[in-house]
């Protein structure tokens, strides 16, 4: 036997006096994706005592909720940026890098660098990638003449200088993708938004929405405020009228559905997502592009070690919001401890809350709570809806100003 | 580190933080210190349950929280009340220091 293989077993020996767990590293966590999931989850990790280290290749956030704010003039851009020193500052290693490699047998992410990062169990918090192969036409080059604003940052302020340079009369298309994408009312609030800035500035202006689906979230609420402040500038084109889109010419600013050809002053395009790059690469995004998981651990069903959180996650009913992936952040990381500490996790239950303005001081909102049930997160009966929809004017204000605050409460969490 | 670790594991639980009954860690998404829907952290366990309660049944009107009350039991919301109530107003001790640091 060699002095170090003694000297191991000696110190195994004393260790074992003390307890099992004294002879245990510390377990190592990787989180790929610094938003809402990805930093909510390394807080968590490193409260419960984990080495953690959070690889995020900007060194800034570009938040989304409230970026259709931006659009329309009500928030300065600044409102959406948000740096890591607040993490670093609570101990967590940053490493701003993209992952460019994942090896799950060996349990190691490879980052652009040529760093190796080993890790117990890995995070994946990637948020999504816009699949620019899913309508003709419409490319990463697309996107400069067509922005989808769905990734916040430069695309969010060239929709916004668009419409402010648009003519008097001009048309803004808005094209929704069919279900899953991120954030379910997003596109719905962002066509209100830009209808109110045309209401007040270019009330001869109107925006066509186009939409791939004939239902979508708060959609009563939606309608019923549209019918009531946008009768001219928002007109709504469900997939049963055509609303699904073929193609676009993104030099002839056309936007093609099976239907018509609509000619655009401004058309933002959304088109249809899958979750991040490191999800196929990690191999735990299954044919739909999107990650299932475990709805207790939100462990992959495809990559044991590896859990994934957020907009990349197949969550069920649970939407892809900051809140959901807030809220996933916290529940992933007490199983991720639980099973490196070998202890079962307890069956979570999650909330989300969503809030979308159709108008400056008119805010309304869905809720859900969310429990796994049949081996995916299903809906609580009884619990979760809309906003009422015959309610006061009062309500709206309120929920405005509660959009407000969540947005600060959970931003200042998050990266404060 | 590793301390923090070893105390937080199957040696040591009670040392470690304690761990949120189902739901709660959601709660602090909106409810915070200076938030149009206030700190929850810290508040007294009967008054919370009492609350979760009212919004439960309706009885106490609510734009959000008649909504998610709904999805838990009384055991739950107990539990729920319980947990928070136990948790430092950290939200409060933060704004204080902040305002101790102003010249």
């Amino acid at each position: 036997m060699s002095p170090t293989r003694r000297a191991l077993l000696a110190t195994g020996t004393a260790l074992a006096l003390v307890g099992p767990a004294i002879a245990k590293a510390v377990p190592k966590v990787v989180v790929i994706g610094g938003g809402f999931g990805g930093a909510t989850a390394a807080r968590a990790l490193h409260r419960g005592g984990l080495d953690v280290t959070l690889v995020e290749v900007n060194p800034t956030y570009v938040s989304c909720p409230f970026s259709n704010e931006v659009i329309a003039g009500l928030q300065p851009m600044a409102a959406q940026r948000f740096g890591y020193d607040g993490l670093v500052r609570a101990g967590i290693r940053v490493v701003h890098e993209a992952a460019t490699g994942i090896d799950s047998e060996a349990r190691r992410v490879t980052l652009a660098d040529g760093t190796a990062l080993p890790y117990d169990r890995l995070v994946l918090s990637p948020g999504i990638d816009l699949r620019f192969d899913a309508i003709p036409g419409y490319d990463q080059a697309a996107a400069s003449r067509m922005p989808h604003a769905w990734k916040a940052g430069e695309q969010t302020l060239l929709l916004a200088r668009q419409i402010a340079a648009m003519p008097e009369n001009g048309t803004v298309l808005l094209s929704v993708p069919g279900n899953p994408y991120r954030c379910p009312p997003g596109p719905y609030e962002r066509a209100s938004l830009i209808a109110h800035v045309l209401k007040t500035r270019k009330p001869r202006a109107k925006l066509i929405l186009l939409d791939a689906k004939d239902t979508f979230s708060k959609q009563r609420l939606f309608q019923s405020a549209w019918a009531t402040l946008y009768p001219t500038q928002l007109e709504y084109v469900p997939l049963a009228e055509g609303g699904q889109v073929s193609a676009v010419d993104p030099d002839a600013m056309i936007v093609r559905t099976d239907f018509a050809d609509y000619k655009a002053d401004v058309a933002c395009i959304i088109p249809p997502q899958r979750a991040g790059r490191i999800a196929a690469i990690a191999g735990v995004a299954d044919r739909s592009g999107w990650c299932p998981i475990d709805p207790v651990t939100f462990e992959s069903r495809l990559m044991p070690g590896i859990h994934v959180i957020g907009d990349a996650a197949i969550a069920g009913a649970m939407p892809k919001s900051a809140f959901s992936a807030n809220a996933q952040g916290k529940v992933c990381a007490d199983a991720v401890i639980d099973l490196l500490a070998g202890r079962a996790p307890e069956t979570p239950k999650l909330i989300n809350t969503c809030y979308s303005l159709v108008a400056p001081g008119y805010g309304i909102s869905i809720a859900g709570v969310y429990h796994p049930a049949g081996g995916v997160l299903a809906d609580v009966e009884g619990a979760g809806g809309i906003s009422p929809v015959d309610a006061p004017m009062t309500l709206r204000a309120q929920e405005a100003l509660y959009a407000a605050d969540w947005y600060r409460t959970i931003t200042r969490q998050v990266f404060g | 580190m590793v301390a923090a670790w070893l105390l937080a594991g199957p040696m040591g639980m009670a040392l470690a933080a304690e761990r949120p009954p189902p739901g709660a860690s959601s709660c602090a998404g909106c409810h915070a210190e200076g938030a149009a829907m206030g700190a929850i952290d810290g508040r007294p366990e009967t008054e919370i349950a009492a609350a979760l309660t009212a919004y439960r049944s309706g009885e106490r009107p609510a734009s959000v929280m008649s909504r998610i009350a709904k999805g838990f039991s009384d055991a739950e919301s107990q539990a729920i009340a319980a947990y928070l109530s136990r948790q430092p107003a950290a939200a409060v001790e933060q704004s204080n220091a902040t305002s101790q640091e102003r010249p």
